[in-house]
């Protein structure tokens, strides 16, 4: 009988912690306009096209609406969302509240030319294969953090995986990620340990 | 199956361990801790800046006259960092802690928001929000009603400075309406102006090259603490330290306090207070009794060294004569009560260093001093031939605003300019003072030449600054008119009547003049790097509206449509240099050499100033031509007042106009403020003599004001003399920047230079008595 119990107090908890938990922790939000990375890379080249180095060495992020209202002034084809752009953004004259999936806490301090430039890591290491997604996916963000799922990683319990692992295609051969590799600390350390980089405490937390 | 109680609790216990087991293989615990900890890493009501776009913008700081080049980094449109900029000529890449607070002063809550019209009492803080027209008209009318009834004399302006663009649009302002009073805050350069005036005939600046100095005695000059340009001073200390120059250079403090500048200094020499000039003057005594004097710019470019005769076959004392018998070791030591052995040695070291150079300048070189100090001072420069040469003491000229069209006075203009100034400068008690900024309190008090109708305070801070706070809320009070331009809530602003608030320096174009002591002339830029906040205006363009409102020839000086034009039109064609690189320096200006330097009635660096018999000065004594020792008394009867109180400069406070945010306050050490109180130091054997411990709540009293502190003992200030920090005890701007301490000025008083006029306060007899308890003034 005490096995019983047991037995059946393992096998709820479980389930809470490994399904129902994840659950709860986290809370979803589309992005504000489905953005297909794969039709802009065909048109506008490598990453670097949008998402490029200013002349300073420091990185421009996401692109701003005055870079979308360079080819969007108008609609340049039939698609809703881009029928929704031009009417909710470009109009207006409104920035595209993006939400960052690699966003980092604020304590945080990150150096695109660093990683990008100096050390010559390609994006996909990271960010996955993200440039050939013809979809946004859902932005999960913790309820108790705020940030975004990706930096803890998709897998629960914090197993790690590499980044180009995590795409998926479809049977009309869209890519779908699902969820790129994790951006916790232990990850940026164990990086800089193989590579001999300085991983002092202040190199990330000034 | 029966449930009975040892059923229930079977299944129970054993499904509170699967239950905890099952808990425990699961994230769920691993993940909570790790989440939690994240949270508490980044509290989500900690303030931090918006994402957005990151940028950079140069600029020039303005909050002192050491006029730094700035890089302020912006996320949108919101600043969230001023940094030094690098590259610049006078700091780069240095910032002092006041520059980097600048964030603080351009989002703080003590902005004016816009013009307010005062609604209750003067001082209560009751106003109410006016338009720009509104505020503008009422000036307008005020001023003209005055000058209509023949006072346009009795306008008065006080400005921080009378450098630039916008003070001279002030200058012009005045000059056009028919006013003489003009007034600039207090500060060494007034003194230090009018030495190189009288001993070299110079209209000019006194600019250091420190960089190239070998030995530099700093007579109470708070090097470390922001004297001159702060950044520019700290970055040649440390060259001096360093050594980078070849040789390590010899830094001297005399100063009767353990600053940060004398701990930091090779030899700290403490002096009774107000005794520098006899050590000057000792010094000078043993380098010319030993010959250690360069005999070839005293010889061929001095006048009054030596004994002289004028035409009528009488004879005159010289430098010489004079400090050979009145200035001996033993007579400076006995007054100074520093030892023989230490003033031969240090005069000798001196002498035979390579570039020897003297400052002078007490603290920050915020108040005017002594001008009998000043010139025993430099002529320790002139003795050891230190003018004008690399590693020197050299002159700048003013910036000028040539090209400015001459002004027009009809005659309302010209007889209100040709009335005495309010002040008293420039008549003949006080010939050479062009203005007299802590006198003229007084002078209204005491209802001398007239009493002033309207006040304008334009980037200065009067009420907060000038010595005997009590004589100047009084004198305030009696103006019926004060207007003020400042961007902040400063003291000045709460106690006027209107307030016309200008943008802040982060938000304005102006021009910045070289910074102060530099010895290369730099014209900076301040660039508007962030749109205005608030409902403000630059004050370039609200004086040319007003004088263009007034009307007739005022408003005929005034032909430039706007600040902006204004200011392209005076840069001329070097404004495109000017607005692309931030700045213009010109690296090529070398002072005059000695054949052409002085322009004094002797064409010679005069030790005897002849200039002072042909302005018609009453002075009978030889001694009175001569850089002499004559004692600037401490206010009080020392029966009353046993001890002697000094102000305290400290690095981590600024102690002029501009109030120290707390990004300033908030890092000073428990031992100079503990909450809202301030600590005075003492010398243990001092303290001990008058029955007070460490933290002990005291009364400080002094001719001038009373006020409660508490007691540090420390054991490098001497014994019978106590220090106050300076730039404590803010009254107006908000919560976060007052309250705190108490304010120096308000316990001192204005002791007149008899030459100068200018205050020569160094410090006031005090009294210090404790009240009981312990560590807290409750």
């Amino acid at each position: 009988m005490p096995l019983a119990g047991f037995s059946a107090g393992l096998v709820v908890c479980l389930f809470v912690g490994w399904l129902v938990f994840p659950q709860i922790l986290y809370s979803e939000k589309t992005q504000p306009i489905d953005f297909s990375h794969k039709l802009h890379v065909d048109e506008v080249g490598e990453c670097d096209g949008c998402h490029y180095f200013r002349e300073d060495g420091s990185f421009s992020g996401i692109p701003r609406l005055a870079s979308c209202v360079e080819c969007h002034e108008e609609a340049v084809g039939e698609h809703p969302e881009e029928a929704k752009l031009v009417a909710e953004y470009v109009k207006p004259g409104k920035e595209i509240p993006w939400l960052v999936y690699a966003r980092q806490p604020d304590c945080v301090y990150f150096s695109h030319a660093a990683h990008v430039k100096m050390a010559e890591l390609d994006c996909v290491i990271c960010h996955g294969p993200i440039g050939d997604s013809d979809h946004t996916r859902p932005y999960q963000y913790n309820l108790i953090t705020g940030y975004s799922r990706d930096i803890w990683g998709w897998n629960i319990a914090g197993m790690s995986k590499n980044a180009w692992d995590y795409s998926q295609t479809d049977e009309s051969g869209e890519v779908h990620i699902d969820s790129p590799a994790r951006m916790k600390m232990d990850d940026c350390a164990i990086c800089h340990e193989e590579k001999g980089t300085n991983d002092g405490c202040f190199v990330c937390h000034k | 199956m029966k449930m009975d109680r040892r059923t229930f609790l079977e299944i129970s216990i054993g499904g509170s361990l699967g239950a905890g087991a099952g808990i425990t293989f699961s994230p769920l615990p691993w993940k909570i801790t790790d989440d939690l900890s994240i949270w508490t890493q980044n509290w989500p009501w900690t303030p931090v800046p918006a994402e957005g776009e990151v940028s950079h913008a140069d600029s020039v700081c303005n909050l002192c006259p050491g006029g730094c080049g700035i890089t302020v980094r912006k996320v949108e449109d919101r600043v969230t960092k001023i940094e030094g900029r690098e590259g610049y000529p006078v700091n780069d890449g240095g910032i002092c802690i006041l520059g980097a607070a600048g964030l603080q002063l351009l989002y703080g809550p003590w902005r004016v928001p816009s013009p307010l019209r005062r609604a209750g009492k003067r001082g209560s803080g009751q106003w109410e929000q006016i338009s720009w027209e509104d505020a503008i008209g009422e000036v307008v009318k005020k001023l003209a009603e005055l000058r209509g009834n023949g006072k346009a004399h009795t306008v008065a302006c006080i400005l921080g400075s009378d450098r630039g663009t916008v003070p001279h649009l002030f200058a012009r302002f005045l000059k056009a309406y028919g006013s003489p009073n003009f007034i600039r805050s207090a500060s060494s350069g007034d003194t230090y102006e009018l030495a190189l005036g009288l001993m070299q005939g110079a209209t000019a600046s006194v600019a250091y090259d420190l960089e190239q100095a070998s030995f530099i005695l700093s007579f109470g000059s708070g090097l470390i603490e922001g004297w001159g340009s702060p950044v520019r001073v700290i970055r040649a200390h440390s060259m001096w330290r360093s050594g980078n120059m070849k040789e390590r250079a010899t830094v001297v403090q005399i100063e009767p306090r353990l600053s940060n500048t004398a701990a930091k200094a090779d030899n700290w020499y403490s002096v009774n207070p107000g005794t520098e000039a006899a050590l000057a003057l000792g010094l000078a005594h043993v380098i010319i009794k030993e010959s250690l004097y360069d005999s070839n710019f005293i010889r061929n470019h001095t006048f009054g060294f030596d004994d002289w005769g004028d035409f009528t076959g009488k004879t005159y004392t010289g430098f010489k004569r004079l400090v050979l018998t009145e200035y001996s070791p033993d007579v400076v030591s006995e007054i100074t009560g520093l030892s023989r052995s230490k003033i031969v040695g240090l005069a000798r070291a001196f002498a035979k260093a390579k570039r020897p150079l003297a400052v002078w300048g007490r603290g920050k070189g915020t108040t005017s001093g002594s001008l009998y100090e000043c010139m025993a001072v430099h002529a320790l420069n002139a003795l050891t031939g230190n003018v004008n040469k690399p590693g020197g003491v050299s002159t700048l000229p003013p910036q000028l605003t040539e090209g400015w069209p001459e002004v027009y006075q009809d005659a309302a203009a010209c007889s209100g300019c040709s009335m005495p100034r309010m002040d008293g400068a420039g008549t003949d008690r006080y010939p050479f003072t062009r203005c007299l900024p802590d006198r003229w309190p007084q002078m209204v008090n005491d209802k001398k030449n007239g009493t002033i109708q309207a006040l304008l305070v334009h980037d200065a801070d009067p009420y907060y600054t000038t010595l005997d706070s009590a004589a100047v809320a009084k004198a305030f009070a009696s103006i019926p008119f004060v207007v003020s331009f400042s961007t902040y809530m400063d003291e000045t602003a709460h106690h006027a009547d209107l307030i016309l608030p200008n943008h802040h320096y982060l938000e304005r174009l102006e021009d910045v003049p070289t910074p102060i002591g530099l010895q290369k002339p730099i014209l900076g830029l301040l660039k508007p790097v962030v749109s205005p906040q608030f409902d403000t205006r630059h004050t370039g363009d609200v004086i040319m509206t007003i004088a263009k409102e007034l009307g007739g020839t005022v408003a005929d000086a005034f032909s430039w449509e706007d600040y902006e034009t204004l200011l392209k039109e005076t840069v001329g064609d070097n404004w495109d240099t000017l607005e692309e690189a931030g700045y213009i320096e010109k690296t090529d200006y070398t002072p005059p050499a000695w054949e052409n330097a002085f322009d004094t009635p002797s064409r010679k660096f005069e030790f005897y100033i002849t200039a002072l018999d042909q302005a018609g000065m009453k002075i009978g004594k030889d001694l009175d031509y001569l850089p002499h020792y004559e004692p600037v008394r401490a206010e009080g009867d020392p029966a009353t007042y046993p001890l002697t109180l000094i102000p305290a400069e400290l690095m981590r406070l600024a102690s002029g106009a501009i109030g120290s945010p707390p990004f300033c306050t908030k890092s000073l050490e428990e031992t100079e403020l503990k909450g809202n109180d301030l600590f005075v130091e003492i010398n243990p054997k001092t303290a001990a003599d008058h029955g007070l411990t460490e933290a002990q709540p005291a009364t400080l009293e002094t001719p001038k004001g009373k006020a409660k502190v508490l007691v540090h003992l420390f054991e490098g200030i001497m014994p019978g003399v106590i220090a106050i920090p300076k730039g404590l005890g803010h009254a107006a701007y908000d919560d976060y920047l007052a309250g705190k301490g108490v304010n120096a000025n308000s316990l001192m008083g204005v002791v007149e230079d008899p030459i100068s006029g200018l205050c020569a306060t160094w410090g006031i007899r005090a009294k210090l008595s404790p009240v009981g308890g312990h560590g807290h003034l409750g």
